[in-house]
């Protein structure tokens, strides 16, 4: 790194805010390469691989000591003792012993317990994931890269990484990152997507952030993408502080969303559980427009039981004290997939048998669902709307909403992904009470581009005259059925696009809390007329009049 | 050699935290102790994956074998851990 001269770099912006600090370099899981020199000296190789065992052991047990949470620990420990195991002591000795080095030779002894852990199915098959952590762990220790997973410093830090996958996230926390830079990823990846609802700057996208190096000091602004190497600590601290007075004015914003003339759009949240809902109130939001229940199914290998999801349920809706909730049902397939429920091996599995579709397979994990939201509903008395994912045909509107309303949900609609279901809207609302509009799967399947693909981040732009002129079809459909029309995608937290949506007809905007306060000043500052203007200006493929 | 047969009584079988329990209690005595699941191959005791990987489930009949002075009452020992139901919330 040179202290000499700041030197910028850009990706794309994706979550607004700043933040300064030291880089730290997430690794990706340790690949070994596909030769290896010849083993002199055997002994030497036990003794490197039981050492890097232990002090992944020690690492592990350090861990569990540090946590808070009693489950956490106990995983942890229990992965701890995999690394201390004997056996696997004996594997990896048998192994050197055939002349492989340490590394390898680790490798390939936790490759054999994997696939007998994974033969035996079932939650066996679940420790597979704390048996991969020991390898990387190890492997990453003998080969002498980075460890992989989210880095643990003393201090906070900006994290870049290649690009985060889901399960990276879940121990990412504001405390202890910053900002996200990825080198990959796109405005519609997990990682775009976990930092607005984190609230922390993000810029993705980026590869130049790759000559980054661990500790050197960088400036990230989320909004413009600019990432700025070289500066000193002092421009660190007040960037910072600038960013926190920033935030405190961020959060005195209050109010339902309201044009300059006083026409009304609902700011709902998207949230993932009981922690997202309880934003609701703190960001003066009118409800949520978008509850993911993915979390509930997530790293399972049988669905929950009605039971267990009654009571998730319970806690997410006594939460909303009399607003609205938008209850997306199960979300599999794709990017999402579930042992239970979706099918390895489709060679399209964005074309696939996702969302709604896995019902066709398996009624009974929706049956369960919509159940247990019913049940519910009637012990918190919370207005709950219901709606399903990925619905093409009118047909598959009228099952679903028909579904709904016999398990006793009355509101049941569904989201407009596939530009068959926008082009058809109309038709939808003669079976269904109401649309959400997911902006991000509907860019994917409208331009035919992978969300996930970075490369082609041009053609995902919200803006997309294709793009609004679906949502435009969807619009005005819901007008004249009577019905709301919401935008439940990431284009619903940008400032710019929100009155672009307005005018073109959308009655609701649900985003994660960290935009509504920027959304609803945008909202503020035009008169419905003028978003009108906009979303012309904009089907025609201007950008933005206000640009 | 001693022989002592019980019925795993954790509700999630001898994983996660019962099996964890299960090892530790293995490692403490002061002779190697071997598990196995009605006929299938004895296991080492103290070995986390080889006692995951028997797969082990609330009902089935493990048998731990030990030899040596003291074995019968390292077996109880261990056969406690593996009767008790530590996930009983009551």
């Amino acid at each position: 790194m040179s202290l000499a001269s700041p030197a910028s770099i850009t990706g794309i912006g994706v979550s607004p805010g700043r933040a300064a600090g030291p880089v730290a370099l997430m690794g990706p899981r340790p690949r070994l390469p596909a030769e290896y020199a010849e083993v002199r000296d055997p002994d030497a190789e036990v003794r490197a691989a039981i050492a890097a065992l232990t002090q992944t052991a020690e690492e592990l047990e350090v861990r569990a000591a540090a946590s808070a949470i009693p489950a956490a620990a106990e995983v942890l420990e229990a992965t701890a003792m995999i690394a201390r195991d004997p056996s696997l002591e004996e594997a990896v000795r048998s192994a050197i012993a055939k002349g492989e080095p340490a590394a390898w030779a680790v490798d390939r002894a936790i490759d054999a317990f994997r696939a007998m852990l994974l033969d035996l199915g079932g939650y066996m098959a679940e420790r597979v994931g704390d048996l991969d952590d020991v390898r990387d762990r190890t492997v990453a220790r003998l080969l002498g890269v980075p460890m992989p997973g989210i880095p643990e410093r003393d201090s906070p830090y900006i994290l870049v990484a290649d690009d985060l996958a889901p399960a990276d996230t879940v121990t990412l926390t504001t405390e202890r990152v910053l900002a996200l830079v990825t080198i990959r990823g796109g405005p519609t990846s997990h990682t775009a997507i976990l930092a607005r609802s984190l609230g922390l700057p993000a810029v993705v996208a980026c590869p130049a952030a790759a000559v980054l190096t661990e500790g050197e000091l960088v400036a990230v602004d989320g909004t413009t993408g600019v990432i700025v190497s070289g500066i000193s600590t002092q421009d660190a601290v007040s960037t910072n502080r600038a960013e926190q007075a920033r935030r405190a004015a961020r959060a005195a914003s209050r109010g339902p969303g309201r044009t300059a003339d006083g026409h009304p759009v609902a700011l709902l949240l998207n949230i993932g559980d009981a922690t997202g809902a309880a934003k609701v109130a703190a960001v003066d939001a009118e409800g949520v427009g978008l509850f993911r229940t993915e979390f509930l199914y997530l790293d399972r290998s049988e669905a929950p039981s009605v039971e267990e999801q009654v009571a998730l349920y319970e806690g997410v809706l006594d939460a909303m004290a009399g607003r609205k909730i938008v209850v997306r049902t199960l979300d599999a397939g794709a990017d999402k997939p579930l042992p239970f429920l979706t099918q390895e091996g489709e060679p399209n599995p964005a074309l696939g048998v996702r969302g709604l579709r896995t019902a066709r397979r398996d009624p009974n994990v929706l049956t369960d669902q919509l159940t247990a939201l019913a049940r519910a509903q009637q012990a918190t008395r919370a207005v709950v709307w219901v709606m399903a994912p990925m619905v093409a045909t009118a047909a598959e509107a009228k099952w679903f909403t028909d579904l709904a309303h016999a398990h006793g949900l009355p509101i049941a609609g569904v989201m407009v992904e596939i530009p068959a279901a926008a082009l058809r809207a109309a038709d939808l609302l003669e079976h269904t009470d109401f649309l959400s509009i997911g902006t991000n799967d509907l860019a994917q399947y409208t331009l035919a581009t992978d969300r996930m693909a970075g490369e082609l981040a041009d053609l995902l732009d919200p803006w997309q005259p294709a793009l609004l002129e679906l949502i435009g079809i969807t619009a005005r459909a819901g007008a004249a059925a009577g019905k709301s029309v919401g935008v439940c995608g990431e284009a619903a937290a940008s400032p710019t696009l929100a009155p672009v949506l307005v005018g073109l007809g959308v009655t609701s905007l649900s985003m994660s809390a960290t935009a509504v306060a920027d959304v609803r000043d945008a909202l503020a500052a035009v008169s419905l007329a003028e978003c009108r203007e906009m979303a012309a200006n904009a089907l025609a493929g201007g950008r933005s009049i206000l640009g | 050699m001693a022989q002592r047969q019980v019925i795993v009584g954790s509700r999630v079988g001898l994983h996660a935290r019962p099996a964890a329990l299960f090892v530790k209690a293995a490692a403490a005595q002061s002779m190697p102790i071997t598990v196995r699941k009605g006929e299938g191959p004895a296991v080492d005791a103290r070995s986390m994956l080889r006692v995951l990987a028997l797969g082990a489930r609330n009902g089935d009949l493990i048998v731990l074998e030990a030899e040596g002075e003291g074995a019968v009452e390292a077996l109880e020992a261990v056969a406690a851990v593996a009767a008790e139901d530590h996930d009983d919330p009551a």
